[in-house]
Formats: structure tokens, sequence, C-alpha cells
């Protein structure tokens, strides 16, 4: 198949990648490329999402702004003293399924989690050219460190799965699905 | 039968009328201790288990079985070369990190289970052994800063309890005059893919493979593999499933003492690391670190099986006295 890569082979190069400054180039990646990802992005999971597609559906403004954004699918734990954030690894994403399709046609360009997407995710991906970034389950320390800065954008009501910006430094991921729709799954 | 029922320490002061007391604020102090430090510090016989499988992956291979779960619309690579080094690199560093940083090695920092193994000559002193149980849980979630993430009613109003709380004890009375205490912080990536079968009873070992085999395959990559797999076999529905939580308690490499047991361990590790999920389920000869089995006498007419799937971040402390 044209653009996967064969049976045999070298491992693929890891591949340095900054959002949303190279949300252009995404059209480059290819399902299985393996990715460390830094620049800003939004935490958002099922209440924040919800919340969102209301919010869209009923014509309103957004509290966020969601053109060319990366979405990470996580709700930290509480904040340390003297910690930036909690233990932050990756949620299931298929929980997100239901509303992605909306989230992308309002202008997000990538998301990440774990665990695959339902095949209208996969059509809405194709439609917009967005790519699904996994990231590895119960890493939550690991993508903890990697964060340099957490603030809060929307929806502080909802505790650890308010919308945060983080400004992340090298997040270890490979691309499960890529704007063609080819998938790892 | 498991590091439930090893040795019994040293006597200690305090035996009165024949029984062993324990004063209820050790008990308290060393469970707070052993549940702050499961959520941070990966046991060291699955940090060992993870570098044999990271030696033994290669980077240029990454072959896959079909897929499962994909959208039959999807193109999908037959390989991914390296990507098992990524995740168990990962992994591993993950656990550095959480030690020195002190902080939960996962986010989802799990429904507690506890096993009490209780002697008959041992009484607990100033407290009841349950209340002593919920302190040092609440309590430890509070200060390690961990995830509360048990909801007060599974069905009709799922509101967060904010404690952690409860959690599921299990008790057995034992001769003797030892107490050994064994607390789970299971993960529900991984338990929501936990099985138990009632198998024909003249099924046999083959048909215990294919269970725990089919249950692996329906777990895919979701369960954050490489996993652990604990098995009861026997009892009634739960007791089996009692049992293969119990067995995720042994140390990894701690096998049945049985050798028909021990050899059943190792065809179902052989056959579900055959699978090729691997590491974060993106392909490898890594899908479990580790099969227990534990065995109970059964009725006539079946054969219960229970399969609980444990993530890497396998959290588990036992404490003896």
């Amino acid at each position: 198949m044209v653009g996967l890569h064969a049976t045999e082979g070298e491992p693929r190069p890891l591949r340095s990648l900054r959002v949303p400054d190279e949300v252009p180039q995404f059209g480059a990646l290819q399902a299985g490329d393996q990715v460390l990802l830094s620049g800003t992005i939004l935490t958002a999971r099922d209440a924040a999402h919800a919340r969102l597609v209301a919010l869209l559906e009923s014509g309103q403004e957004l509290p966020v702004e969601l053109r060319n954004q990366t979405i990470y699918y996580t709700g930290p734990t509480p904040t340390p003293e003297g910690k930036i954030i909690g233990s932050c690894g990756p949620t299931t994403s298929g929980r997100m399924d239901g509303f992605t399709p909306t989230i992308l046609r309002a202008g997000v360009r990538a998301m990440i989690g774990k665990g695959p997407r339902s095949a209208e995710v996969i059509a809405a991906m194709r439609e917009t050219g967005a790519v699904y970034f996994y990231a590895f389950g119960g890493c939550g320390a690991l993508y903890a460190q990697r964060v340099r800065s957490m603030e809060l954008l929307a929806f502080e009501d909802l505790g650890p799965e308010a919308i945060y910006r983080l400004e992340i430094e090298a997040f270890p991921l490979v691309v499960a699905i890529d704007g063609s729709g080819a998938s790892i799954f | 039968m498991t590091a439930m029922n090893r040795a019994n320490p040293d006597p200690e002061p305090g035996v009165q009328h024949g029984k062993r007391l324990i004063p209820a604020e050790e008990i308290y102090r060393r469970l707070y201790d052993g549940i702050r430090e499961m959520n941070v510090v990966l046991a060291a016989d699955v940090v060992a288990a993870l570098r044999a499988a990271r030696e033994s992956e290669s980077p240029a291979d990454g072959t896959r079985p079909q897929s499962r779960t994909g959208s039959p619309s999807a193109p999908r690579p037959a390989a991914l070369p390296g990507a098992a080094c990524f995740v168990l690199d990962s992994i591993l560093e993950n656990a550095d990190i959480a030690e020195r940083e002190q902080l939960p090695m996962c986010q989802d920092t799990g429904f507690v289970l506890v096993f009490v193994e209780q002697g008959h000559d041992v009484r607990v002193e100033g407290e009841p052994l349950d209340r002593i149980i919920h302190r040092a849980i609440a309590d430890a979630y509070r200060d390690g800063r961990f995830r509360n993430s048990v909801v007060g009613d599974p069905l009709n109003n799922r509101t967060n309890t904010g404690t952690n709380l409860p959690p599921a004890i299990h008790y057995d009375h034992v001769d003797g005059e030892h107490l050994t205490i064994g607390c789970l912080a299971k993960g529900f990536g991984s338990e929501n893919y936990s099985q138990t079968r009632m198998l024909k009873p003249t099924a046999g070992p083959n048909a215990v493979v294919q269970a725990v085999v089919e249950t692996m395959e329906r777990a895919g990559g979701n369960c954050c593999p490489p996993v652990v797999l604990g098995i009861g076999i026997g009892g009634t529905m739960d007791w089996a499933a009692r049992l293969s939580k119990k067995a995720l308690l042994r140390d990894l490499g701690d096998h049945h003492r049985d050798p028909y047991y021990r050899d059943l361990e190792e065809r179902i590790m052989n056959a579900v690391n055959g699978l090729g999920i691997g590491a974060g389920g993106l392909g490898g000869g890594t899908t479990a670190l580790g099969v227990h089995i534990e065995t109970y006498p059964t009725h006539i007419a079946g054969l219960p099986v229970a399969v609980s799937v444990n993530c890497w971040a396998e959290r588990k402390a036992v404490v003896r006295w």
C-alpha cells in the first residue's frame, strides 16, 4: 500500500514536530511515524467535549480558540506542591468519538490519546486533514515532566477535566491515524 | 501458596491470653506507607521484567497481527519497526521519573483491593481492621495527591466519593498468629477487559489457554500492555474472580508450586506473547510480563476460569506481621 511501511525495515527515525507552527506540514506524517511533539496544546476530556459541542451546536461563542489547535485527552492528578502539573498520561480516546467530528470541523488539527477511533472520526479526519497521535498509556509521570507550563483556560468548575493550555517539550508519540485515514489500529 | 502465605515474621511482644496483639496505629502506618509507595514506585520485579523485555525486543522487528478493532476502510501498516522499543523505553523512563519526582506513575491511581489473611491467634488492638484500612487509603490518596477515582453509586448517580473509598476487602481466616495485608491499586483501562468464564468440567487445559488468549485478543493494545495476568481456576464464578486478583499480588517469576500449573502458566505466557500485540499494542513479542495461576476445588459440574488483566503499572503492596 502506497505510503505505508513494509514488513521489514529500519525503525522510523524520531521526528521532532512543533505545534501549532508545523501544523501545515501534517500532510507528510504517516501512520506509524515516531514523533517528539513540542509546542502549545490544550487539554480536554469527556465533560469539556460535551460542553464545547453543546456551545458549537447552539451557535454560541467558545471560551477557547480551537482553530489550528491540538487537544490532549488527559485528566491530570492534582498538582503537587512546587510542581507544574500532576501525573498526566493519556486517557482512552474512544469516549470522545461522538464529539470529535464536530470538534474537528471547528478547527482542531490534532488529537493525542490512546486506543482506536470510530469510522466517523476517521472520516472527519480525512475531511479536515487532522492527525491522531498515540500517547503511551500509564506514562503519566513522563509526560508530566515534559510539561513546561500549565494555564487554566476554561470550565474551571470541571477540576481535572477543565481545559488547560500546556506548553510541552518532546512528548513521545506515535502517529496513530494520519490525515489520509491510514491507521495503526 | 502465594506471597500472602509466606514466612511468618518474628513473633513480637504483645502476646496476651494466647493471642498476638498488633496495635492499630502500627497497621495504619505501614499500610499508609505501602499505599503511598505503590502508586509512585514501580515494584522491582516489574521493573526487572520490563528491562528483560526491552533487551529481548529487536528495534528492526515490529510484525503485528491482523487488526481486530480497526475500521475496515482504514489502511494499516503491517509492521511498526522500533515502536515496541520506543514504548518500553518510555515506560522505563516513566518509572524513573515517577520515583524521582514522587509523582504517581499513572494518573489512574485505581480502585483499591485489599486481601487480609488473619491468623486465628492474632488480634488487632485499638480499632477495627476495616476502619484502619479505610483510613490508610483515604489519607494516602489525599497526601500523595493521587486522583480519587471511585464513584459512590455505579449506575444511578456517579458522584465521586472524594476519598477513593470504599475499597473491596477480602478476608481469609487461617491458622497461626500472623497477619498479612495485600493491596492492589487496580486501574480500569485494563480492568475493563478482565473476564470470568464458566467452562465445561471436562474442557481441559487447552480450553483454559484459549479463554485467556480470547480475553487478550479482545483487549488488544487498549489494556496498556505488556500486562500481568492473574488467573483464577476453580471455586464458583465469584471465587475464581477473587483468586484471579489475589494472583496479582505474587512477585513476577514466583511460579505456582504445582508443576502442572507451572507448566500451564508458561504455556499461557507463550500463547499470549505469540499474539504479537506487544508493548503499547504496537507489535513485538512482549504482550505479557507474567502469568500467575491460583486454583481452588470446584464442583463436579463446572470449571470456572477468571482472567484479571493488569496493565504494566502493577501497583501492589504486601505488608506482613
